[in-house]
């Protein structure tokens, strides 16, 4: 039993891992900010969940594991706002390939100064 | 074991060369601003992988207050990178 814990502990972990692999390689081969962001987000939620659910087998504590809740909630709703000023100041600033879009909503807004959101 | 700890420990590595070398090369600063919030993300997932695997919670706090405030960093870049304003209009 102890011995299957630490296998299932050990491919959590690991697919943890190649999550943020991906994610580099991703942020190596792609063109442009926004298609780099989409490889970014992979290891910030579904890699820490997994880590942090390989945490919680491998210590066997509630303790630890209500503490490992309020950081994947704080992960999930910070790593949306990141992304969100991270992309929309790369379509602002002309960082993007604007061929490869194929629908482009804000082509109206890029008049409004950056305070008035959108 | 030792293969599964083996691949951990060079997927582990091998993703920080490649996100440390995308900060190095990045073409804009946005692109850097991505590149050092996946290394932040994999300085997380590091600190709670040696955490599991050596059954101890001393990092515990460290991975809560990592989590909280390292969005601020790409957010504050975000927010005072200069705009290449009247190029692309």
């Amino acid at each position: 039993m102890n011995e299957l814990r630490e296998i299932v502990v050990l491919v959590l972990i690991l697919i943890g891992a190649l999550l943020c692999l991906t994610a580099a390689i991703g942020l190596l081969r792609f063109r442009d900010v926004p298609t780099r962001l989409h490889a970014a987000t992979k290891p910030q939620v579904l890699g820490m969940i997994l880590i942090c659910i390989a945490i919680a087998i491998a210590l066997e504590s509630w303790a630890v594991t209500a503490f490992l809740v309020p950081v994947v909630i704080i992960q999930f709703a910070t790593a949306p706002l990141s992304a969100h000023m991270v992309g929309r100041q790369a379509y602002r600033n002309g960082t993007i390939d604007e061929r490869s879009l194929v629908v482009d909503e804000l082509a109206d807004d890029k008049r409004t100064p950056p305070a008035a959101g959108g | 074991m030792m293969v599964l700890l083996a691949a951990i420990y060079v997927a582990f590595g091998a993703a920080a060369l490649l996100s440390v070398w995308r900060i190095i090369i990045g073409p804009s600063i946005l692109d850097r601003a991505v590149a050092s919030d996946v290394l932040l993300t994999l300085v997380i997932c590091a600190l709670g992988a040696e955490m599991a695997l050596n059954h101890h919670t001393r990092t515990l706090p460290l991975l809560l207050i990592v989590a909280a405030v390292g969005v601020f960093g790409s957010i504050s870049i975000a927010r005072f990178v200069a705009r290449r304003d009247g190029a692309d209009r």
